[in-house]
């Protein structure tokens, strides 16, 4: 459980940075480590080096702008916890933070991390993909931006080469009036879904819905939305009948993998309660 | 590489391999054992640390990330050789069995408290689940840990 030997560098400016990711191909980042770190230690990567971002400036900055939220790569799940203007900003960002692995951990990873080693479970992942949010990567030739939903292409995959490191995610606008949820389910506090989903919607005058988004994360080989429930749902009004059809839908339309911790069939079900518990919780409640 | 940082108060400067991660800094290099190492890949919590402040886990940082830090492992939660209000109350309440987890669950017990000293059941255990114990069951180190609340909210006192 040693890592295997690598070279250490921790470069004062993002362009120093990139430059030590350009001519080291085999070169790693590291920011609070906690999912490189045990990746190194099983020996799954052995990098030539390691580029530690902790001292470039500016990228631990959570801003709150009028066009929505923009986290900086080198925010700490517990830097969300502990902003209390996340509660309204952004309520299902706030929610699943409290769920991402223990304590222990979310005081050291970040979230520039967790989108690039992109674990189909994972929660942020999830949030980006179902809110719509962009990743901006600076590289070699500068700085581009990237549709949540284009940027992971699979599992522990995204469009990030080698020589870019994650900036920031964006998040549009949340509107007050939003109704969402988000629920996760594993056998153990903290361990990695093996199945959630994170859903919001806005109401018409009529009380119809609009806007469905209804993500998954767990039951699939990367996070993704499930448009035919979000086609199911839109310009209805929820009721237990939808909410069933809404269940019955998402089942059909995630693609779960197979393995030692679950079967498909039974992730299939999972997402399944898990909708009709977040449709319902979204309806009585607002959000939870 | 040379790192400079302060275990329990004290400077220390070390001359390490990068990949050498702190819990075995801390135990393999400046001897202090009382950190233990379960599972060495993030799983168990044994080997919890505080790192300015914050719960951490010893094998999933690197020492040369703790370059400036300050560090406080088990040993540095008593002083005077005399048990802190926390270990009095694991031991009331028989919160320990073999003993193999008590480090963590202390640390990470005495970060939450520290912080939070109000902290109910519920929080406490949240804090705790990602420390394993095969032994208690858990239920007497949430206990214990709820009766020590009381001097952290004494100390926290201005």
């Amino acid at each position: 459980m040693k890592p295997a030997p690598f070279d250490y560098q921790a470069p004062d400016t993002l362009r120093e940075a990139i430059d030590l990711l350009a001519s080291n191909p085999e070169a790693f980042v590291i920011a609070g480590g906690q999912s490189l770190m045990p990746v190194l230690a099983f020996r799954l990567a052995t990098p030539s080096l390691l580029v530690d971002l902790r001292r470039l400036p500016g990228l631990g900055n959570i801003a709150v702008g009028d066009d929505g939220l923009s986290l900086g790569a080198l925010v700490r799940w517990r830097d969300i916890e502990d902003d209390q203007r996340l509660v309204a900003v952004h309520p299902l960002l706030h929610a699943a933070v409290a769920h991402i692995a223990h304590y222990q951990i979310r005081n050291r990873g970040t979230v520039g991390g967790s989108l690039a080693h992109a674990d189909p479970a994972a929660e942020l992942p999830g949030v980006a993909v179902t809110c719509e949010g962009e990743i901006t990567l600076f590289g070699p030739v500068g700085s581009r931006t990237v549709r949540a939903s284009d940027f992971f292409t699979g599992p522990l995959s995204t469009l990030r080469q080698p020589d870019e490191i994650i900036t920031e995610l964006h998040l549009p606008k949340w509107p007050s009036s939003r109704r969402w949820a988000f629920r996760k389910y594993a056998r153990r506090d903290g361990d990695f879904a093996l199945a959630g989903i994170l859903l919001f919607y806005d109401e018409d005058r009529q009380g119809a819905l609009s806007n469905a988004h209804i993500g998954v994360i767990g039951a699939c080989p990367r996070p993704h939305r499930l448009t035919a429930v979000e086609t199911l749902l839109n310009g209805h009004i929820i009721d237990d009948g939808l909410i069933r059809q809404a269940a019955a839908t998402a089942a059909e339309e995630v693609d779960p993998p197979d393995d030692l911790h679950g079967d498909a069939a039974y992730r299939r079900g999972l997402v399944a309660t898990l909708i009709a518990r977040g449709l319902r919780a979204a309806a009585q409640n607002g959000g939870a | 590489m040379r790192v400079s940082f302060r275990v329990n108060g004290d400077p220390v400067a070390v001359d390490v391999e990068p990949r050498l991660h702190l819990a075995d800094c801390l135990r393999d290099m400046l001897s202090l054992t009382g950190t233990h190492l379960g599972c060495e890949h993030g799983a168990c919590g044994a080997c919890t640390v505080i790192v300015d402040g914050a719960a951490v886990r010893a094998c999933l940082m690197l020492t040369v990330q703790t370059e400036g830090a300050s560090v406080v492992t088990v040993e540095g939660l008593s002083s005077d050789k005399a048990l802190s209000p926390l270990q009095t109350a694991f031991r009331k309440h028989h919160a320990l069995q073999c003993g193999f987890c008590t480090p963590g669950m202390l640390t990470t017990a005495h970060a939450l408290l520290t912080e939070e000293p109000d902290a109910d059941a519920d929080r406490i255990r949240s804090a705790l689940s990602g420390n394993l114990c095969r032994c208690t069951g858990y239920i007497p180190i949430v206990e214990a840990v709820l009766e020590a609340r009381a001097a952290y909210r004494k100390a926290n006192r201005p």
